[in-house]
């Protein structure tokens, strides 16, 4: 074929359909409707939700899963760029990481020892785990399908990025009604959560992303 | 004209094609196309392949600025941008053709030397890359391309919708990519 017959091809195909961004907009609106409506429907807040969120644990569990969201929502923002930088975010996710490590080192010097097994196991961890990766479902496929639009330099990396704020999110819908607030729990089994997201983000990215 | 203003008349055309402005598509598509033929011929020619491979790589570059245009920012400069897709599907490219065998520097040198004779036609014959679409995306892709009839009249040619056919068009184009990024050549 010659290139010019295709340029013409090109250009009669001039409707390029959404922008990204706001592809990705849409899908992320569209996949916290199906968590939020599984959360309604299977979790709800915990009771004295606000009380609770004045106890420092509470804020940190709190604060950690949002703080980890909104900095994985700016990567997922770039991640379908080829020419974006996604080095300075990904350098935020350390903050997160920071304030959790430093929760679990002050969790360790105020609990005695005889409670740090059942801080760590805490009321419902398999529901977590379950929860968690249900909730996060939803958002997950919904940004795959929205960075297919994207030419990400790495689609394993863009799947991945898209895994972790889907985790995140549902993590953070999760935090709302769980009960266990120890440091040791959130570091445990949020962690998992995510990082099985993010895992399968990845694997799925590798396949449908390329391009 | 400076780069600065290349650069520029290149962003206002594509800011306007994605706004649905087909003709300022194809001014941009049109100058850009010489640029990646360039940039092609020196690769291909460092990489030892033929000549004609050259052109293969610009029509796939220029499915891929196609194919993901709307992960262009306009708000940002178009460069780098641009040069990520083309650096992408040429390490792609390289990747596909690791496998065959090298060509020694001397044909190199030859095929340097007989590089302004290369015409533009590409390796892959139409009539073999059509025969690859099923109906009516073959119909179509004929009849615009090597015909250049525009849509409208492809539709009622066709006896389809207008937009059946941009449809079919559009996954003409997909599939197109995905041939040209297949390792069977």
């Amino acid at each position: 074929m010659k290139t010019d017959d295709l340029i013409r091809l090109m250009a009669e195909d001039a409707r390029p359909g959404l922008p990204l961004r706001r592809a990705l907009a849409v899908a992320l609106v569209a996949g916290m409707g199906l968590a939020v409506t599984l959360f309604s429907l299977e979790l709800g807040f915990r009771e004295g939700l606000l009380q609770a969120m004045q106890t420092p644990r509470v804020l940190v569990k709190i604060a950690v899963v949002l703080l980890l969201s909104i900095i994985a929502l700016v990567l997922v923002s770039r991640a379908g760029r080829p020419d974006a930088d996604l080095a300075r975010p990904a350098r935020a996710l350390l903050v997160p990481v920071a304030i959790i490590v430093v929760a679990v080192a002050a969790e360790f010097l105020v609990l005695p020892e005889a409670d740090w097994r059942a801080n760590l196991i805490g009321h419902n961890a398999v529901a977590c785990l379950v929860m968690v990766v249900l909730m996060g479902a939803g958002p997950l496929a919904a940004l795959l399908m929205a960075l297919k639009r994207g030419a990400p330099e790495s689609p394993a990396r863009a799947g991945a990025i898209a895994g972790l704020a889907a985790g995140a999110l549902a993590a953070t819908l999760y935090a709302l009604h769980c009960p266990d607030d120890s440091p040791f729990f959130v570091a445990a089994w949020y962690s998992i959560a995510i990082g099985a997201l993010t895992l399968v983000g990845a694997l799925a990215g590798s396949r449908v992303l390329r391009w | 004209m400076t780069r600065h203003a290349r650069d520029e008349e290149w962003e206002s055309w594509l800011r306007a094609a994605l706004n649905g402005d087909a003709a300022a598509y194809d001014r941009f598509l049109r100058a850009v196309t010489p640029h990646l033929r360039a940039l092609a011929r020196r690769r291909v020619a460092a990489f030892g392949a033929a000549p004609a491979e050259a052109e293969d790589l610009v029509q796939e570059v220029l499915l891929a600025i196609h194919l993901k245009r709307t992960s262009w920012d306009p708000a940002r400069p178009l460069r780098p941008w641009l040069g990520a897709i083309v650096r992408n599907k040429l390490i792609d490219s390289l990747r596909r053709r690791g496998r065959h065998a090298a060509v020694p520097i001397e044909d190199v040198m030859e095929m340097l030397a007989a590089e302004t004779d290369a015409r533009e036609d590409d390796r892959r014959d139409a009539a073999q890359l059509l025969q690859q679409l099923k109906e009516p995306q073959r119909s179509i892709v004929r009849a615009i391309s090597l015909d250049g009839v525009p849509v409208r009249e492809t539709a009622e040619r066709l006896k389809m919708s207008e937009g059946a056919v941009r449809v079919a068009l559009h996954r003409a184009l997909k599939t197109l990519a995905a041939l040209y990024g297949s390792t069977e050549r």
